[in-house]
């Protein structure tokens, strides 16, 4: 046994008071869980202490909080390793982000979350006709799915999705990686629909700034965002949606431009992101008008001197020998006859296999996306700040 | 007032399932949850769901080894109806977009589990009742036009009209602590078990055995209440469940001496025997000193046979299980298990129809007892069971509504139920904690009415039942708000699992054999001249239940010596 000190954040809907801070100390194993802590201190000291939970082995979802300033889910977070990222020798524990507080740790997951959920034609829409036996259907696109399908709902990604802070129509990872488990789904109807769909939404697939955080939230390895970046593969590389938000060409810019400077030249990613790779897509009337529009950000930029003239023209070249590397990478994963979707379900965490597993999907992947939204396996659950 | 033809209390599968085959019958539905319906303890059912679906199999094979699992209390017209319907059912769930996972030939994949004459168990890796679940709200949002839903929402009391018709039920809306009244013509109870009467179990904090008490508060009798299953498989640490899908797939229990002990206690299908008989063998090896872990405790369970690679498509929910809750790498060592509460046979007396005895109130899933289960419940059939009987009672109830006027519910059990939480808000803080109270029901559970029983530790078992109940009148509570008072709900259910444990404690005494889980040390053989009946347990009209006796149906396969 060891004694823990957990600070809850509180809040009392009726008492018509701010939230506090209220401290109980327990006593547990250190390999126990934040949640049992939390429950022994509302048996012992105060009931009235709100969380919603319920299996206590990471599986029905309800326990998603805020654990040191990250979310998880409290039954899945021990208290030795939160005490280890606690400031100050206290666990401290608070309601999750994104969504309004009920009471005390109890957040409106209705308000924001299932909402969310409920926007990406959540159901499976049935090919027809419905065969009289099983849809056949291969093994692995199964196993695909699967990951997503991982999901509990508990809201951990969304708590702490940069995207929606910025943008509260933001569509968001859980949402996105339910959409995955529909358009991954060779039973699916209307996987075309879905993607212009969610392509086409200015709150869409490419809403998403690949910060990683509902990589790290999810305490089920669905990757949320690895699920978001294989909508966006289906969405440009298979169907060539090319979105009204321009989402697809921005994203090809990135990719071209590594291709030949080997790091991103960001005066050159204006102009490609509206006409294209040529050099007459400067004269793109679309470049123009967001050049225009992004004029008082480019005078700030030079007041500050966070940049020169010079500086912003110039080409951004690698050495010509990591740029020839650089090629290479191109040159194996555009030759590849299929493209690699690692999954978590296949691959796992394991170290020996990592290493190979990581290498594979920045082959796979190129300059332009990530190692991890192949579905992580390169990162070791013990990496991860949630666990 | 809402009014609905067709009422469904809890949102698991057994409820979902009812729910869309309620409305799809036409009739106006209501499900009303506790808790949001993802988070129904359904979404822990690991393994899988058994049906007859390969064309080698049939279904009489699949109800044979159920009858015999259930060492023969299970009644057989029932069992007959959920493995003849089995195989469409699950490939009705195929058809709405359960990921069910594929063999070579991309046609569904099946996996061996306990008791079973062969592989029938469709699967989604090992979370095939989350996958389950997600899909079945799926079908709720869909249809969200004619099944409306009250998302934590939590029933007080079902309501009977003058001529003893169900008629409705008080419920509290969680988040605000309004109380109303929900009229209806039939009301499906699929609340779910009552594992939280035993400490540690696999059950969630949820099941509280809510329906199971509300039913008997209302003069509906329980039946197979003293039959608890212990899973064979559960993490020594906490009570957390290890699937029955990693004996499925071919891992090894193994004692201190590093023996395959199931070799001596069941030689044909060894470590998939029936979950009775795996628990029992297991909890001798422990009492006779060959358990292994910190107190002897346990037993090893070796998953490193599994080849890796399947291990991680196929069990990557215990391999995550292992690594956080016990710190333990399955896939490179043996892990520390013993036998713990998982499941309950018994439930409200149904028909086959999920009717229980009241007019328009049904029950469906593990409140429920049809009885499909008997002594003891396969592994995968409890899926099996929510869905068919949940599919079937949704359907009856959505017929019967037909010939029925909608009731007006009277508004006297509301008052009552206003009057109760208030009183309990009130109470002055001098008796136990409702908190003391639950961990001294679940411990003693535990200790006196588990794998082995007697005369002895059962009499104990209710005087200490008894004297919970009392203490239980007068334990306080912190809480005194409306919205999300978790507390006053919390002694609410603690009264729900005090009458469960007591028809528990009552039916094992009376049990005086041993069949399926209940092991009597004292009456160590089973007596089928005697005790191939169940046990019905009522209240009648007084606080202490009454006891009867009613037949186990058998269609075609007599009683015989059970041997795996």
């Amino acid at each position: 046994m060891a004694e823990f000190t957990l600070r809850l954040r509180r809040f009392d809907p009726e008492s018509g008071d701010a939230p506090y801070w209220d401290e109980h100390k327990v006593d547990l194993e250190p390999h126990r869980s934040v949640l049992e802590g939390i429950l022994q201190a509302r048996a012992r000291f105060d009931g009235s202490i709100a969380i919603r939970c319920s299996c206590r082995a990471a599986i029905c979802g309800s326990c998603g909080v805020r654990i040191n300033g990250q979310p998880a889910l409290a039954c899945h977070t021990h208290l030795d390793k939160a005490l280890r990222g606690a400031r100050d020798g206290v666990i401290e524990v608070e309601p999750m982000g994104n969504m309004p507080v009920i009471k005390d740790l109890i957040v409106d997951m209705d308000a924001v979350h299932w909402k969310k959920i409920r926007r990406v034609t959540p159901w499976l829409i049935a090919k027809q006709p419905v065969p009289e036996r099983e849809y056949v259907v291969a093994h692995e696109n199964m196993v695909d799915v699967t990951q997503s399908m991982a999901c509990i709902q508990c809201g951990a990604c969304v708590s702490d999705c940069l995207s929606m802070e910025v943008d509260p129509d933001f569509i968001g990872p859980a949402a996105l990686a339910k959409a995955y488990r529909f358009v991954g789904d060779p039973r699916d109807a209307e996987q075309l629909e879905r993607l212009q769909d969610l392509a086409e939404d200015p709150a869409g697939i490419f809403d998403c700034t690949h910060c990683f955080k509902c990589i790290d939230a999810c305490p089920k390895g669905v990757a949320p965002m690895s699920q978001i970046m294989r909508l966006r593969r289906r969405a440009t590389g298979d169907h060539h949606i090319v979105d009204r938000n321009n989402g697809a060409r921005h994203e090809s810019a990135f990719v071209s431009l590594i291709r030949d400077h080997g790091i991103l030249w960001e005066a050159e990613l204006l102009p490609r992101s509206h006409g294209g790779d040529s050099f007459f897509g400067k004269f793109a009337p679309a470049a123009g008008a967001e050049l225009v529009d992004s004029l008082p950000v480019i005078a700030k930029m030079l007041l500050r001197r966070k940049a020169t003239p010079m500086k912003i023209l110039r080409p951004h070249n690698l050495p010509a020998a990591d740029l020839k590397q650089i090629k290479r990478i191109y040159t194996t994963v555009e030759g590849r006859e299929e493209r690699f979707e690692l999954n978590l379900y296949i691959s796992g965490y394991d170290e020996e296999e990592s290493e190979d597993t990581a290498t594979a999907a920045v082959a796979a992947d190129g300059g332009g996306q990530t190692a991890a939204e192949s579905g992580q396996p390169g990162q070791s659950p013990e990496g991860s700040p949630t666990r | 007032m809402p009014a609905h033809d067709v009422l469904i209390i809890g949102a698991g599968l057994a409820g979902q399932r009812a729910a869309l085959a309620a409305a799809e019958a036409g009739a106006s539905v209501a499900i009303m949850s506790k808790v949001h319906p993802v988070r129904s303890h359904s979404v822990a059912a690991a393994g899988g769901i058994n049906a007859a679906i390969s064309i080698d199999d049939d279904w009489t094979s699949h109800a044979y080894d159920t009858v015999k699992g259930s060492d023969f209390l299970g009644d057989q017209d029932a069992i007959e109806i959920m493995c003849s319907e089995a195989p469409e059912e699950v490939l009705h769930l195929e058809h709405i977009g359960v990921t069910f996972h594929r063999n070579e030939a991309g046609l569904l994949d099946l996996r061996a589990f306990g008791g079973a004459s062969m592989k029938r168990t469709a699967y989604v890796a090992d979370i095939t009742g989350q996958a389950i679940l997600h899909v079945l709200y799926e079908q709720l949002m869909k249809h969200h036009e004619t099944v409306d839903r009250y998302e934590e929402w939590f029933t007080t009391s079902l309501i009977l009209d003058d001529d003893g018709s169900c008629a409705g039920c008080v419920a509290r809306d969680v988040r605000t602590g309004a109380m109303e009244v929900f009229s209806a013509k039939n009301v499906i109870l699929a609340s779910g078990g009552a594992g939280q009467c035993y400490r540690p179990t696999t059950n969630a904090l949820i099941c509280t055995a809510d329906g199971i008490a509300q039913a008997y508060d209302v003069g509906a009798p329980l039946m197979d209440m003293e039959m608890i299953q212990y899973h064979p498989t559960t993490l020594a640490e906490n009570g957390f469940l290890i699937t029955e899908g990693a004996r499925g797939e071919g891992a090894h229990l193994l004692n201190s001496e590093g023996e395959r002990f199931m070799e001596k206690y069941a030689p044909n299908k060894m470590e998939l025997a029936s979950r009775d008989v795996v628990s029992r063998s297991e909890q001798t090896e422990i009492n006779e000193g060959r358990g292994v872990g910190e107190d002897g405790g346990g037993i090893y369970l070796d998953i490193t046979v599994v080849p890796k690679k399947r291990v991680l498509e196929a069990l990557r929910e215990i391999v995550n299980i292992g690594r956080d809750f016990a710190g333990t790498d399955i896939t490179r060592e043996p892990i520390v298990i013993r036998p713990g509460q998982h499941y309950i046979m018994g439930g409200v007396k149904t028909d086959i129809d999920g009717r229980t005895p009241i007019p328009g109130l049904y029950a469906a899933g593990e409140v429920a007892c049809v009885s499909v289960h008997g002594g003891n419940r396969l592994g995968a059939n409890s899926l099996l069971d929510t869905l068919i009987f949940g599919r079937r009672s949704g359907e009856h109830a959505a017929a019967r509504s037909a010939g029925v006027p909608m009731p007006s519910a009277p508004e006297t059990r509301l008052h009552e139920d206003v009057a109760r939480i208030d009183a309990i808000i009130a109470r002055e803080k001098s008796g136990r904690r409702t908190s003391e109270i639950k961990d001294e029901l679940g411990t003693t559970m535990n200790r006196l009415v588990a794998v082995y029983r007697d005369e002895n530790g059962l009499r104990e078992a209710h005087e200490i039942v008894r004297r919970l109940k009392e203490e239980a009148g007068t334990a306080y509570i912190d809480d005194g708000g409306t919205v999300f008072n978790q507390d006053v709900l919390g002694a609410i259910e603690l009264g729900y699992l005090l009458d469960a444990a007591e028809a528990t404690v009552v039916a094992a005494i009376e049990r005086k054999e041993s069949r399926g889980a209940q092991f009597r040390t004292d009456f160590p053989e089973r007596d089928d001249d005697e005790w191939l009946k169940h046990i019905d347990i009522s209240r009648n009209g007084g606080d202490a239940p009454s006891v009867s006796h009613s037949p186990v149906t058998i269609t075609r396969w007599q009683p015989e010596e059970r041997k795996y």
